[in-house]
């Protein structure tokens, strides 16, 4: 009686929506949701009134569900707000298969949105006082990263230099997207002279701070090829979560996505040759390098050398964050949907210039809190079922 | 095992720890079935789940695990330290270090336990700074 690999491929997205990509001047959260929500409902040629299994990731709503039902006029059979920070969307990515799967719902849709950038310029969070690190002003969440990249440079000999290659090659892919919001051309010198806000990381090791919104919708896969655009299967999802506030990490350069990586992937049934678009949560250049080495793309240590010279840039050894990340694509405070719309996208073959040819598996993988939630998930398209 | 616990459990695990820093103790609590030491406070162990837990006090050394400079416009203050810091006991606190540049704390650093007071803070009135073993050695 296997569990979850019941569910590898049961469920599928049929609609993915960003919504309008930018700046949303006088618009709120729950706009720029509802927005998204309606565009990937028009994708999948369904209605908000088909919709009966809704999942909200918001640092905006407390009840966030109620709220945005309420907002779109819909009655769920079923909602989930687990909320696990910019992570919280890959994670309702299972809960919504096993809804699919149980009759729970027959439409699952996910949605976000914020107005980070025009309405706060800088992180909107409910998070609560850490009581046991607030005395020493850490400045959050970005301290916390800094000190997991501190370590980690410590530890393995990574340097500057290597985290800034992670921001040229997001901004070298955001390039190649119309709808990436920085797409000035940018070098390692220039992220290297760019002010410190908490060593080592500077502005430019820095996610964004923008608007945005994202959606999907889900089915069950045996209905899922009588929607308009091609199906892309949920094939393994996994999430672990091993501390909260960063004084409480185990290891500040091993994050739980070395727990979550795997256990997506077996229930997937691949295995790294197998992917061929990645897609990391990179709300700081530190991200990237833990990431990579967590899910097993390198080694631990050697996430500074596997990203030298372009390696995760347009043309190198492994295409990673194809949208231009938070680093240069868009970060709204909660990034997780973007992972998975992006992987929708490449998985359809609508990517454009920035279009990994072929992709036929994606793996997508959302962060959380600081460094703390870790989530998976492997997206395939029909040769993979 | 500790006098001055009995009396302050009303306080529960974050007050008891608060009045100690206040009565200029540094104590950290000790779980009675595993022997491991938990910060933060809290009124089960996380390492065994063991309920009881005594409070011991802390040797106060440590070994810097991690460190950042948060950068601040001098007229606000200017740049400060946050580190990460292992005490001997085990467990792993944040804090900073004083008595030295922000940006020469190195990890690996040997630091010894201060307590101060915020007098800005309601919440945390004392709390616990580390400064360079070399420099408080007497």
């Amino acid at each position: 009686m296997s569990t979850a690999n019941t569910l590898r491929g049961s469920a599928a997205i049929v609609g993915a929506s960003l919504g309008t990509p930018g700046p949303r001047p006088g618009l709120s959260a729950l706009d720029i949701m509802a927005d998204a929500a309606s565009g990937a409902l028009r994708e999948a040629g369904l209605t908000l009134a088909d919709v009966d299994g809704l999942f909200v990731g918001s640092a905006y709503h407390y009840l966030s569900t109620l709220s945005a039902a309420e907002y779109l006029g819909i009655q769920p059979r079923f909602s989930d707000n687990n909320m696990v920070g910019g992570s919280s969307f890959v994670a309702h990515l299972l809960t919504a298969a096993m809804a699919l799967a149980t009759g729970q719902c027959n439409v699952a849709l996910i949605c976000y949105g914020s107005n980070q950038g025009t309405g706060f310029g800088t992180l909107k969070s409910m998070s609560e006082v850490q009581k046991y690190e607030a005395p020493y002003q850490p400045r959050y969440p970005i301290s916390s990263y800094a000190l997991a990249a501190a370590r980690h440079m410590h530890q393995y000999g990574t340097t500057r230099r290597d985290l800034a290659e992670v921001a040229v090659a997001a901004r070298a892919w955001a390039r190649l997207n119309p709808d990436a919001q920085d797409r000035g051309p940018l070098s390692v010198d220039d992220v290297l002279a760019a002010r410190m806000i908490s060593d080592p990381l500077g502005l430019l090791d820095c996610c964004l701070v923008t608007d945005g919104g994202g959606a999907l919708v889900l089915v069950r896969a045996e209905r899922a090829r009588d929607f308009p655009k091609p199906p892309v299967y949920v094939l393994g999802v996994a999430a672990a979560h091993w501390h909260r506030q960063i004084s409480c990490m185990p290891d500040l350069t091993v994050t739980a996505a070395a727990e979550s990586g795997p256990r997506a992937m077996a229930m997937a049934g691949i295995t790294h040759r197998d992917v061929d678009v990645v897609e990391l949560y990179d709300a700081f250049t530190i991200n990237t390098l833990l990431f990579l080495e967590d899910l097993g793309f390198c080694a631990k240590g050697e996430g500074g050398a596997f990203v030298q010279g372009g390696g995760i840039a347009p043309g190198g050894r492994l295409p990673v964050n194809t949208n231009g990340g938070g680093l240069s694509c868009c970060h709204p405070g909660m990034y997780g949907i973007f992972l998975l719309v992006e992987a929708v996208r490449q998985l359809r073959a609508e990517a454009g210039q920035r279009q990994i040819d072929g992709a036929n598996i994606a793996l997508c993988h959302g962060n959380g809190g600081v460094l703390s939630s870790q989530v998976t998930a492997v997206l395939g398209g029909a040769a993979t079922l | 095992m500790n006098d001055s616990s009995e009396p302050r459990a009303a306080l529960g695990p974050d007050g008891e720890y608060a009045a100690h820093l206040a009565e200029g103790r540094f104590m950290l609590q000790q779980c009675c079935q595993c022997e491991r030491h938990v910060f933060f406070p809290r009124v089960l162990c996380p390492h065994c789940g063991g309920s009881q837990l005594q409070w011991t006090a802390a040797s106060g050394g440590g070994t810097v695990y991690s460190a950042t400079v948060v950068r601040r416009k001098p007229q606000h203050g200017g740049d400060y330290s946050v580190v990460l810091v292992d005490l001997d006991e085990g467990p792993r606190m944040m804090s900073r270090v004083e008595g030295l540049a922000p940006d020469a704390v190195r990890i690996g650093m040997r630091v010894r336990a201060r307590i101060v007071s915020a007098p800005d803070s309601a919440d945390s009135a004392w709390f616990v700074v580390f400064d360079p073993v070399t420099e408080t050695l007497q």
